[in-house]
């Protein structure tokens, strides 16, 4: 749920980093963090648990500059991806503009993947919102495994799994390494920022 | 789905929390979304906070705490409120879709900041309430 701010002409946006535990959502974010640090001008805010993984949310708040006049404030969040903290994940897609589901490439988690995106569309459902109408962008991930031996599934094996009937953007990527993790967010950012303005006109 | 506010009513939501609480002691005040959004923020000029990761927190917080409240069995917790050595942070739902966070000293009791922001709350109502319901 964007809001306009007429006064400051400013909109804020909030997207949303989905996907199965340890797919790389928290890394996305840092590597975004570290390759605009100089735009963003605070911390990077995380709610972890001992073990290092996310318990509640990441949070980065990103300013892209002036689109038609108005100063566009997207705020990243990332959600934590192990089953057992989905109350907390769906307390994070509350008023979620776009999503960037991160897929995790390894083979041996393709079912995780399959059941992480009915588990997004089900959260969807529960504020009345539909996968298919809100912007989103697949994220294959990992990609960099393939150098070290590890089996990957074949993107046109993930894009069959789970984007057969979306048939949104998708994006081979790395987000340790950096791979197409810009693109991923500017494809998101487009699609989002679009969205909105055809919902003000 | 986004939703917009103009310059008028902008100006009316921070008159309202300018009088009702900067001018009585608070030492500062936002107006959020659930989704994290700020809507309107003011301080007195002492302390500046992050506030869009105070803002975002406060959401997720505020939403974990509902969650635990129906958990239990309650419509929600009418208290919430997280206090400190110096700086204390209340909150306060209105409607279903917003929230007012307001940080204060010891200077002022947990009463009377109460009072004034249950005062500020039925007026924001009028300014909020139309908002979401189209």
């Amino acid at each position: 749920m964007a809001f306009v701010n007429l006064k400051n002409r400013e909109i804020q946006v909030k997207i949303v980093y989905y996907g199965p535990g340890r797919g790389g959502k928290t890394s996305n974010l840092e590597y975004i963090y570290k390759k605009f640090a100089k735009r963003i001008n605070t911390e990077m805010v995380t709610v972890k648990t001992h073990g290092d993984r996310t318990l509640f949310f990441d949070f980065l708040p990103f300013d892209i500059g002036i689109i038609n006049g108005y100063d566009v404030k997207i705020q990243l969040y990332t959600v934590p991806g192990q089953v057992k903290y989905n109350a907390t994940r769906r307390l994070v897609l509350r008023g979620v503009d776009g999503i960037v589901f991160v897929a995790d490439s390894m083979a041996v988690r393709r079912e995780k993947n399959i059941l992480s995106l009915k588990n997004l569309q089900e959260n969807l459902a529960a504020y009345k919102k539909s996968i298919f109408r809100i912007p989103s962008v697949f994220q294959y991930n990992k990609i960099d495994l393939k150098e070290q031996g590890i089996p990957l599934l074949p993107p046109v094996t993930l894009e069959r799994d789970l984007n057969s009937q979306l048939d949104i953007p998708s994006f081979p990527a790395s987000a340790l390494v950096g791979t197409n993790v810009v693109a991923t967010l500017k494809k998101i950012i487009s699609l989002t920022v679009a969205s909105i303005k055809k919902d003000l006109i | 789905m986004s939703y917009t506010l103009g310059q008028k009513q902008l100006d009316s939501i921070e008159d309202i929390l300018k009088q009702d609480l900067i001018d009585n002691g608070v030492r500062c005040v936002f107006l959020i979304d659930m989704a994290g959004n700020i809507i309107a923020n003011l301080d007195n000029g002492e302390k500046q906070h992050d506030i869009y990761s105070l803002a975002a927190l406060a959401a997720g917080n505020f939403g974990a705490v509902s969650a635990m409240a129906k958990i239990i069995g309650e419509s929600e917790f009418s208290l919430l409120f997280h206090k400190g050595k110096k700086e204390n942070i209340h909150f306060n739902k209105i409607t279903t879709e917003f929230l007012l966070i307001t940080i204060f000293g010891n200077d002022i009791s947990l009463g009377f900041l109460r009072l004034k922001v249950s005062e500020s709350v039925e007026q924001l109502k009028v300014i909020l309430e139309p908002l979401l319901s189209g």
